[in-house]
């Protein structure tokens, strides 16, 4: 597997308990809309994210982000 | 029609439909007369507050009322100007004095609200290399503040430590650092585990501010905070408040003892680009602030109403934001915004006044009847108060 690849595979991997309406991941899976996720969710997520990366994701940071595959790239810029 | 109002649709359809219900509007209230800090006439109907955050009474003070009028007179009713052209007079560097004597400390900044005090402080101290981590249940002129700077931000869940930490320690070697969190969160009425998170911050290289808005006057001591309470006021860099809970008016401020503190005075926005509070206004907050100083009778009183109200209402089987009374405020949690706001009109219809806060100024969605006491609230008004909410509450099948 690429780096990118096992990037996206831990990502899914950290989405999963909070899909809960189990939808169908892609990397154009988009948080907000086709995940539902509310503010405090987001706020576990993206802590869980930090830890597994053990990375800083800031809300400025978070307002770029809109789909998987775009948290997948943040992940990969910051672990460069 | 779409215009720029459409994004409005969904809060407007939300309130056409709590209203169509035959709701009195929660957010619509007018008081018609005020006949002390914890009595007004709403709809022509004698009515207890219990939804103010006049925490100490002071707002008919004599003395302070007294100050208030000379100050009017003498100074005229507004300044007209910023505080660093024409806008400041001799009673704004008193009630600064007044301040500074309060928290002793070296230096205070008197803002027109406690909003802009948030906004100013934050977007100005913390710039773009620098990294604000903040509790995710921060007061809305926190996230305001960090809205207009540059700073990265990044919350951590609700007085969590060790969340705390780590983003900490996540942060770049070099980067400057602010550590934002309140005394008393007003939703719900907690407070914040000062001692260890102001250690933490500390361990860790950071600037700590701390908003005191709902603790002044009466927490601590001497009424300095949670920070002084918790014994870690010496190690807060800044403390952010206002005049318009325990201090009866309105206005803003900041206090600290970093030695470069002046400079902010030529260098913050919403410090400079508006125009400072009126003579009246800073005379009265002096005043009550100096009074403050000596009020421990008061605070003790304030303190014995909140326990009391907290036993009562648990014992009728209402749910609370805490469970041990942390402050002067008592939320409790209603299941829903319908059932919140039935019961804020049947109490309405009983006398009392309590505010109905839902989201999104509340933490997880809730539907709160946020209720502040006052130490001016006699024994007699919080057994009148209880009273009130046993009607209401089985009134609207909230409590059996």
């Amino acid at each position: 597997m690429s780096d990118r690849s096992q990037t996206l595979a831990k990502v899914l991997e950290v989405i999963e308990p909070f899909n809960k309406k189990g939808v169908a991941v892609t990397e154009a899976t988009r948080f907000a809309q086709d995940l539902e996720w509310d503010s405090l969710t987001v706020l576990d997520f993206v802590a869980n994210i930090e830890d597994e990366f053990d990375v800083i994701i800031s809300m400025n940071m978070q307002a770029e982000i809109e789909t998987v595959g775009q948290l997948v790239d943040a992940l990969e810029k910051l672990q460069a | 029609m779409s215009d720029l109002f459409s994004k409005f649709d969904d809060v407007i359809a939300l309130r056409e439909g709590l209203l169509a219900g035959g709701n009195t509007d929660p957010f619509g209230l007018v008081m018609e007369r005020v006949e002390s800090p914890t009595v007004a006439i709403c709809n022509g109907k004698r009515t207890i507050l219990l939804g103010t955050y006049n925490y100490m009474g002071m707002t008919f003070d004599p003395d302070v009322i007294a100050a208030g009028k000379q100050a009017l007179e003498e100074f005229g009713s507004g300044t007209t100007g910023s505080r660093v052209l024409n806008g400041t007079y001799v009673g704004h560097k008193a009630c600064e004095d007044a301040l500074k004597d309060f928290y002793a400390m070296d230096h205070a900044m008197v803002f027109s609200t406690g909003y802009q005090a948030n906004l100013g402080i934050i977007s100005t101290i913390a710039g773009k290399q620098d990294y604000i981590v903040l509790d995710i249940d921060s007061h809305a002129s926190i996230y305001d503040g960090c809205a207009l700077g540059n700073a990265q931000i990044v919350p951590f869940r609700h007085n969590d430590i060790d969340a705390l930490e780590k983003r900490l320690k996540r942060i770049p070697e070099g980067a400057g650092k602010l550590v934002v969190l309140e005394g008393v969160y007003s939703m719900l009425g907690d407070i914040a585990p000062l001692k260890d998170m102001v250690a933490v911050a500390k361990a860790n290289g950071a600037m700590v501010l701390v908003d005191e808005a709902h603790s002044m006057g009466f927490i601590g001591d001497h009424g300095r905070g949670v920070a002084e309470a918790q014994g870690v006021i010496d190690d807060v860099d800044f403390i952010v408040g206002t005049f318009s809970k325990s201090v009866g008016t309105v206005g803003g401020f900041c206090v600290s003892n970093h030695p470069k503190f002046e400079i902010l005075r030529l260098v913050c926005r919403p410090y400079v680009f508006t125009a400072s509070l009126p003579p009246s206004v800073v005379a009265t907050a002096a005043t009550s602030i100096r009074k403050l100083m000596a009020s421990a009778d008061k605070r003790a009183h304030l303190w014995e109403n909140s326990k009391r109200l907290h036993a009562g209402l648990r014992a009728l089987g209402f749910t609370l934001g805490t469970d041990e009374p942390q402050s002067a405020i008592i939320a409790v949690i209603m299941p829903d915004l319908e059932t919140g706001a039935a019961m804020w009109e049947a109490l309405l219809n009983e006398g009392l006044y309590v505010n109905l806060a839902r989201p999104p100024a509340t933490p997880a969605g809730m539907t709160l009847l946020r209720c502040s006491l006052c130490a001016l609230h006699s024994e007699e008004q919080v057994g009148e108060i209880l009273g009130m909410f046993a009607a209401a509450g089985r009134a609207t099948g909230c409590i059996s």
